[in-house]
């Protein structure tokens, strides 16, 4: 049934069903999870690293100015950064800063960014927390302001501001809130991990989050051979004594953990295009955002560390870490037996939407999930990039319905119109179209060249619209002096050629100098 | 003989009529060239065409009276979209305009501006505020780095800087792809 | 102590096939029809495929270094092949050599390579070559022979060689004493001339639905195709369309006079439909990208052929009615995009 062809209203009160029934979401594949390998062992804290580089860009939006400048002592979640209106952030040990200046980043670009580059002196010390005191009872504007307060983003990869997200929906009259525990892309277990282990943290902040939001209900979904943790979180909500949070497993097909994959598989709905999940009322997380926003509000403690796999064939002794933001990804390769004879490349994320880095002092970010270390056999190739032979597997696979064929054949011909109507901007990177292509074109590169394209389009168009309004402003405002002077010389004349006149307007003339002296007090002598 | 005259006749009389009237009926309601031509331009309103702004430019192409590569910030890009439009062929730009240089935008340093507002007045775009004697300043987000106001200024205090694009604009690039020269890269 | 990588594309994980695998998958897919083709005409047909593979990479060889291109993953890619395998199952098993040297030409050379390259063919190579054939060369490429239990004369493989290569028949020495009219030929002489269905039927030419041997060969390609479908190498909705549009266009006309009209399973079983249905109407290149554009165009072929087959001067249609589906593909796509999420 074409839901889309509900009115927005009746679709919002049917996404109040969610996680009663699953649906399906077109396309997908099964891949093999390569999970186990990592869960074997329980997550620790790695010993601290010598040195801890901590960019200034680790969230959706601007970069943050930074607070302290090298040799300023910092305590541990001091507020080292913050960027108005997105996040805040913070120090995650104590210790001296040495440096304030650029660095490899886990950016996409492979780019240095600014970065804070902090000794930790070992002590641990934390600075003042402040947490919210009775959350329960304390008004969401509070929470929420604490939520911005500890740097909270989203740590399912966008790193969306928390406090932004959450405003949105409360404005919006959310109604409920989804914690994405569906972690689908092979090889990334931190998700898993932090549900198996600390599933009493996760519940809190789902409540905290709930309270904040203004939702009714609070719907978890988690894969659907996630028994153990389905048992823990739900146990986790009795004990909390909480009503109308449920537990619901969705089947395991990737990308059925991308956002709105998951709302199509919980309600059967679909987020209108170009809208977001809060058009239906629902709002998205990540349980470890939930995580941490427990962390915040009940703990003050600001958003410094979290769960990361280190994992792959290329690593010796795959396993999650609890890391803390700054860890140079050498320390943990380090903390888990090193790499293996054969490694060839890592990867930030998981193999089907990570990006590549190219040395491995790279620091962990708040968005860094996973670190894949990949073999020569992982990435060798049979077959180099032949054209598109117009196969289909692509379009068959897709969880947005669209044609990746089609899409690719434009954006290689710059075709800018049609990608625009073929839906580029509804393309979520899941890479499902890249792993089954027989040419092995790259397209999810060729898509994430595309969407840039398009934002840098529609940037200069806006531009050139602005500059050619401006020129024909100026030009019409000129045309209107001209025209506004014309008239003034014509009626000057005409009143020159009026000599009947003649004296009354040396009379009126007279009367206006006088005149002048009244409202100023001053005669035309004395000035 | 008579008969089938006749009927061919009748048929080209039936269809003249039938595609007059589709010809009015389903008229495709476009801009006129001349806006189609101003669309494709980069509005940079530099003059280094030789016409006083974008527009008049365009209604020089428009009326035949200018080639189509005269336009520097357009680039080849601009030149092919040009010739794509118009039927025409594509030419490599013309050298004695100017060259595609990166996207500028001009600073006026305000220790030495006198406030003569001889590069307002310059401005074709109107992106440069100020008053008699007054500061002056340009809007970076309005400036199209057109340097018209750089003559004019008497004390020489206008900079031009290349904006670079930060790791903020970054955009991911563009794959190799199987190589083909057809394909314009 | 850092180190440093190298770089590459996502996704990061093993590829899951390649071309080449997929071209293979379709060849392995005929294997079973040119068996039972074998069984029923003799080996004339596997020479043809030898000649037709030979003379297609031939002529892709020569338009690759023509266009400047490397060898290596193209020859590889059993693209080539597939066109030849797909053309040679089309023609007489005894036609000359030089027939599939001059259809290779047109369909590697122009129809495959002038238009771009793999991918790239806006029309069906095989089908381009075997009309371009058909339409010069009528006489030979309707000495078809009759199956081998009928026949008199039935060639062995040094008689289909010297048959082949030299244009003379061997034995009996006149084409006319070795070749017969296809089944699907004797029909349409058959009503054209004013005999009844049922009894031009009685001829032992004809099996039980289309002609004899030619429906063992048409369900073993179907076999074939259902293999394909199996491992997804083909989408089922061009396949349903086209056997299904010929048997909802003729069952109306059957029943309305069975005498004039041959019953629909009987068009189903005979000629090309099979194969076209299964291997050359699901080319995805010069077919339509989304399922109700190859339904449409499935629909198409199948409605073509069936018009051609009873009112156009050829008895089989499949390729003509493929050549202008593939005119209107293009087109199909344009209003058969499919809603996107959210949309």
């Amino acid at each position: 049934m074409n839901k889309t062809a509900m009115t927005l209203a009746s679709q919002v009160e049917l996404a109040r069903e969610a996680g009663r029934h699953t649906h399906h979401f077109h396309g997908g594949l099964h891949l093999r999870h390569n999970k186990k390998i990592s869960c074997r062992d329980p997550v620790v804290r790695p010993a601290l690293p010598e040195l801890l580089i901590v960019p200034l860009l680790q969230h959706a939006g601007d970069i943050a100015e930074p607070f302290v400048s090298a040799g300023e002592k910092v305590l541990k979640g001091q507020r080292i950064g913050q960027c108005q209106p997105s996040a805040a952030v913070h120090s995650p040990v104590s210790g001296t800063v040495e440096a304030v200046e650029n660095r490899p980043m886990s950016h996409p670009s492979g780019q240095p960014g600014p970065c804070v580059v902090i000794r930790p002196d070992g002590n641990e010390q934390w600075v003042e927390l402040e947490p919210v005191s009775d959350w329960e009872n304390a008004s969401p504007e509070t929470l929420i302001a604490k939520i911005q307060d500890c740097g909270l983003v989203g740590l399912g990869g966008a790193v969306f501001p928390t406090h932004a997200k959450t405003r949105d929906g409360r404005d919006r009259q959310i109604h409920t809130l989804i914690l994405n525990g569906s972690e689908c892309e092979p090889y990334i277990s931190c998700d898993e991990m932090l549900m198996r282990e600390q599933p009493d943290k996760i519940i809190l902040g789902a409540r905290v989050l709930r309270r904040a939001l203004g939702a009714e209900r609070v719907v978890i979904a988690i894969e659907d051979q996630m028994g153990a943790v389905q048992k823990a979180l739900t146990r986790a909500a009795k004990l909390a004594g909480s009503k109308n949070i449920s537990v619901v497993k969705v089947m395991t097909i990737y990308p059925e953990g991308g956002e709105r994959q998951l709302i199509q598989v919980l309600t059967g709905l679909e987020v209108p295009a170009g809208g977001r999940p809060s058009d239906l009322g629902m709002v998205c997380q990540n349980v470890a955002t939930a995580a941490a926003v427990a962390d915040a509000v009940v703990e003050g403690k600001p958003l410094i560390e979290r769960y990361i796999t280190v994992t792959g064939n290329g690593i010796s002794q795959p396993r999650n870490f609890q890391a803390l933001v700054g860890t140079p990804f050498s320390h943990l390769v380090a903390a888990c037996g090193d790499y293996t004879d054969d490694v060839a490349r890592l990867v930030v994320g998981g193999p089907m939407m990570g990006y590549p880095i190219a040395t491995d002092d790279t620091p962990v970010v708040k968005a860094s999930n996973c670190l894949l270390a990949l073999t020569h056999r992982d990435i060798a190739d049979p077959q180099p990039e032949m054209p598109c032979i117009r196969c289909g597997e692509c379009a068959r696979v897709c969880p947005a319905t669209l044609l990746p064929q089609q899409l690719h054949l434009q954006i290689k011909t710059g075709l800018w119109d049609q990608v625009q109507e073929y839906g580029l901007s509804a393309c979520i990177e899941c890479g499902c179209c890249d792993y089954v292509c027989p040419s092995h074109i790259p397209l999810v590169e060729w898509f994430r060249y595309g969407k840039g394209e398009q934002r840098k389009r529609a940037l200069e168009s806006e531009a050139t619209e602005l500059a050619r309004k401006r020129f024909e402003d100026r030009e019409a405002r000129l045309l209107r002096f001209k025209q506004e002077r014309a008239e003034k010389m014509t009626r000057r004349k005409q009143l020159l050629k009026d000599k009947a006149g003649r004296g009354d307007r040396i009379r009126d003339a007279i009367a206006r100098a006088e005149n002048r002296v009244t409202r100023t007090g001053e005669t035309p002598d004395d000035a | 003989m008579l008969i089938p005259i006749l009927v061919l006749m009748t048929l080209g009389i039936v269809f003249g009529l039938g595609l007059g009237w589709a010809a009015i009926r389903f008229r495709v309601q476009s801009d006129p060239v001349i806006e189609r031509i101003d669309a494709l331009l980069p509005q940079t309103q530099c003059g280094q065409c030789g016409y006083p702004g974008c527009r008049p430019y365009a209604e020089a192409i428009s009326r035949e009276e200018a080639d189509i590569n005269q336009c520097p910030p357009g680039g080849d890009a601009g030149i092919r979209a040009l010739a794509d439009l118009l039927g025409r062929e594509a030419k490599p730009l013309n050298p004695e305009n100017g060259e595609l240089t990166p996207k500028t935008v001009v600073v006026i340093d305000e220790q030495r501006c006198i406030g003569c507002t001889l590069c307002i007045q310059a401005c074709p775009v109107d992106a440069i505020v100020g008053a008699t004697k007054l500061m002056h300043t340009v809007i970076a987000s309005e400036c199209t780095g057109c340097d018209l106001c750089l003559p004019p200024c008497p004390v020489d205090c206008i900079d031009v800087i290349e904006v670079k694009p930060g790791i903020l604009r970054w955009r991911s690039p563009r794959p190799h792809g199987v190589q083909d020269p057809a394909v314009p890269q | 102590m850092t180190r440093s990588f190298e770089t590459g594309g996502a996704p990061h994980m093993p590829p899951q096939t390649t071309v080449a695998a997929v071209m293979l998958q379709v060849l392995l897919a005929l294997v079973p029809g040119v068996l039972a083709y074998t069984w029923f005409f003799g080996p004339g047909i596997l020479i043809q495929i030898i000649l037709a593979t030979f003379f297609a990479l031939l002529f892709e060889a020569l338009m690759l270094r023509w266009r400047g291109r490397p060898l290596k993953p193209f020859i590889n890619d059993y693209s080539a092949v597939v066109t030849a395998v797909l053309f040679a199952l089309c023609i007489p098993p005894l036609a000359p050599w030089w027939i599939s040297c001059i259809a290779m030409l047109f369909a590697i050379g122009f129809a495959k390579h002038l238009y771009g390259g793999l991918g790239q063919n806006v029309f069906n190579p095989a089908m381009v070559g075997y009309v371009v054939v058909l339409i010069s060369f009528p006489q030979v490429m309707t000495a078809w022979l009759p199956p081998l239990a009928l026949a008199e004369y039935s060639p062995g493989l040094v008689d289909s060689l010297v048959t082949i290569f030299t244009g003379h028949v061997p034995v009996a020495g006149a084409w006319d004493a070795v070749t017969q009219s296809t089944p699907l030929d004797t029909l349409k002489t058959g009503v054209d001339a004013g005999r009844m269905v049922p009894e031009i039927r009685s001829a032992p030419i004809f099996g039980d639905y289309g002609g004899m041997g030619w429906e063992w060969i048409a369900n073993w390609f179907a076999l074939g195709g259902f293999f394909l479908l199996y491992k997804r190498t083909i989408n089922w909705h061009v396949p349903v369309s086209v056997i299904g549009s010929v048997i909802l266009l003729s069952l109306p006309f059957w029943l309305a006079d069975p005498d004039s009209n041959p019953f629909p399973l009987q068009h189903v079983f005979s000629g090309g439909l099979v194969l076209a249905a299964f291997f050359i109407a699901t080319d995805p290149v010069s077919g339509c990208v989304s399922n109700r554009g190859r339904i449409i165009f499935g629909a198409g072929v199948g409605i073509i052929t069936l018009v051609i087959r009873r009112w156009g001067g050829y008895p089989d249609g499949v390729a003509f009615a493929v050549l202008l589906m593939n005119m209107a593909a293009p087109l199909i796509d344009r209003y058969t995009r499919p809603r996107m999420y959210g949309e």
